[in-house]
């Protein structure tokens, strides 16, 4: 919240707020640690990326690059190359640099899961707030549709409006993505809002006399902002894991541009040759949300737990 | 009190069942163009495309068509899938769905009848023992579990078993006379995958579910009496876990029936999943309604269930404010 108006004398005695408790401060144990410094190197790795990345990801590499000094080998094959000097991570089964690929994805990948995770708390703390402030009536409506929403897996629903959309771009990718998470969101912002609203402090506001739009910026956001931040680190996660499975399955980013979902599907076909293509994008992906867990995990533990139950249930 | 609340949240499930149909409608309904026309493709005249449209009954108003639709799903009929509809009549897609349903079914209960038990125990286990060795590496490793994608604990396990130790095949050749043995080795690959990813689910909420019951005064009171730890657990705690356990056993029961895309997809496994993806590749979109009916009717199933098993264990859900 911002400073309390000691300057402006002229306002109404309502807008002081009281000193709010000290915080407390969350301790990171040390996989938490790891957590931060892999989502820092990530967040990196969006920006750079592709200026450091070796090759583009589009480049299918030179036979010449592979040819061992003195053998006589005209031609060697390119594809499924065990890491090396040239490739750190080998090649995909076009002869592409798995490296380069990984940096460039990571953009894609990221991007698109961190939109669409913004997108969903537009849509459900929006709505969730207004089923929790608002008519009982009102309340009704949008949780009938929202349990019906969830009812659906949704991976099977993201494949209905797919094939209704007739394999869309990556901008329909981010909406569907968006519309489908808002669907939890807006459980746990009614959840979180309504408790705040029968509360004591919102029923002083009342009878204050204070508006509703005053009672939702000054006293709802403000108290349910922790628990919903925490909240968007898991609902990322499963962002991520939601977009890579629609790559996986060839319905989501389309190449040529490389995702790390699509990239673990290209490759495939390399496992049965020991071929560690596939595995690498993959492991990138469970870096990147493992790391998000563990600090969730901590933050959770530092808030006794109430809040990673309140998000299971 | 108890029907009445039974009956309440039955009447619930049929209202959600009917928003989801509705929606399911609307979904498939966003098609731009149009069916009769996608069937029969670029050589179609207007009067073939409007004697099929009058045939799938494309010429009525869409909530009338939502109506004819509704009624025949409950009557049982699923429609006719555009496969092989061009050449004269479709498949009938209760046909296409019965072997579906039969392999969907083995290994939703392969699983769970292993799944359920194993992660019962770890999670009991880690509950008993908080912040022990032993605890903590089934947190971090089911952790772990529930972080990464469905994808790479299946490509992990096939480079392991398939690759490396040449134990088990690396993809699901059913056909369909298999039997003991040779059935099990067969869909191995699949049952290990699923097992992992189920059971870290349930482990994890065991363990936070109990643990959670473990801080209630009526422990305190079972502690001060000087009641022996496991008994507690056993006799106290369980009992009053069972609503939260129950629900997510069947949250990843529904998952084992309609979400398991990824998985069947890597082993190739003919199940529902599978058929679903196949339907959306082809565009079929009747065979799509019913497989998204499917599973949400199966979701909304097992909700139900676990809410009357939680509203069984926990007499204070029965009265509701």
């Amino acid at each position: 919240m911002s400073e309390p108006s000691q300057e402006t004398s002229a306002s109404t005695q309502f807008d002081e707020l009281p000193t709010a408790p000290p915080k407390r401060k969350i301790r990171l144990s040390w996989p938490g640690k790891i957590g931060v410094s892999v989502l820092i190197f990530w967040a990196i790795i969006v920006v750079i990326g592709p200026t450091i990345a070796p090759y583009h990801e589009a480049d299918i590499l030179d036979e010449e690059l592979f040819i061992v000094p003195g053998s006589d080998e005209m031609y060697p094959d390119t594809d499924f190359q065990p890491p090396s000097s040239i490739v750190l991570l080998g090649s995909d089964y076009l002869g592409r640099d798995t490296l380069s690929r990984i940096l460039f994805g990571a953009r894609t990948t990221i991007g698109i899961s961190l939109l669409a995770t913004l997108l969903a708390y537009l849509i459900g703390v929006t709505l969730g707030i207004a089923a929790a402030v608002g008519s009982k009536f009102l309340d009704m409506c949008l949780s009938r549709v929202n349990d019906a929403l969830l009812s659906i897996p949704s991976i099977m629903f993201a494949l209905v409006l797919i094939a209704a959309l007739n394999s869309p771009g990556i901008f329909w990718l981010i909406l569907i993505a968006g519309f489908i998470y808002a669907a939890s969101v807006f459980r746990i912002a009614r959840s979180l809002g309504q408790e705040v609203m029968v509360s004591d402090f919102v029923e002083a506001a009342k009878v204050r006399g204070e508006g509703l739009w005053w009672i939702i910026t000054r006293e709802v956001l403000p108290n349910i902002a922790m628990p919903l931040a925490t909240d968007f680190g898991l609902r990322f996660v499963w962002v991520i894991l939601f977009i890579s499975s629609l790559s996986f399955l060839g319905l989501g980013v389309q190449p040529p541009m490389s995702d790390w979902g699509s990239m673990v599907k290209e490759n495939l076909s390399g496992l049965v040759y020991g071929s560690v293509a596939p595995l690498m994008p993959a492991l990138a992906i469970a870096t990147l949300t493992i790391s998000v867990n563990m600090i969730v995990d901590d933050i959770s533990a530092a808030t006794g737990g109430k809040l990673a139950k309140r998000m299971i249930s | 009190m108890l029907w009445r609340a039974i009956l309440g949240r039955f009447g619930i499930s049929l209202v959600t069942l009917w928003v989801v149909s509705i929606l399911i409608f609307i979904g498939t309904n966003l098609l731009p163009g149009d069916v009769a026309q996608i069937i029969l493709g670029q050589t179609a005249t207007p009067e073939s495309t409007a004697a099929l449209r009058a045939k799938l009954g494309l010429d009525k108003h869409p909530i009338e068509q939502y109506w004819v639709w509704l009624q025949n799903v409950m009557m049982g009929d699923l429609g006719i899938s555009k496969a092989g509809l061009g050449a004269g009549l479709g498949t009938p897609i209760v046909e296409m769905l019965g072997p579906r349903v039969d392999n969907t079914l083995r290994l939703t209960l392969i699983v769970g009848a292993v799944a359920i038990p194993i992660s019962l125990f770890l999670g009991l286990i880690a509950a008993m023992h908080p912040g022990t060795r032993l605890d903590r590496s089934i947190t971090f490793a089911t952790l772990n579990l529930i972080s990464v994608p469905d994808f790479l604990v299946a490509t992990a396990l096939v480079l392991i078993f398939a690759v490396s130790l040449g134990w088990l095949p690396s993809i699901v050749y059913l056909r369909g006379d298999e039997t003991g043995w040779v059935l099990l080795k067969t869909l191995a690959m699949p049952i290990l995958t699923l097992v992992i990813l189920v059971s870290s689910q349930i482990i994890r909420m065991t363990r936070a579910t109990v643990l959670n019951v473990m801080s209630s005064p009526y422990i305190e009171m079972a502690i001060l009496k000087g009641v022996p730890r496991r008994r507690i657990i056993l006799r106290h705690a369980l009992f009053n876990a069972v609503g939260p356990i129950v629900n997510v056993i069947a949250l990843n029961l529904a998952w084992l029936v309609g979400g398991v895309v990824v998985v069947e997809q890597i082993f190739s496994y003919p199940g529902l999943a599978k058929l679903m993806i196949e339907a959306v590749q082809m565009r079929d979109m009747p065979l799509v309604q019913a497989c998204a009916m499917i599973f949400c009717a199966t979701y909304i199933v097992l909700i139900f269930i676990a809410d009357i098993a939680s509203i069984l264990s926990n007499p204070r859900l029965r009265h509701p404010k």
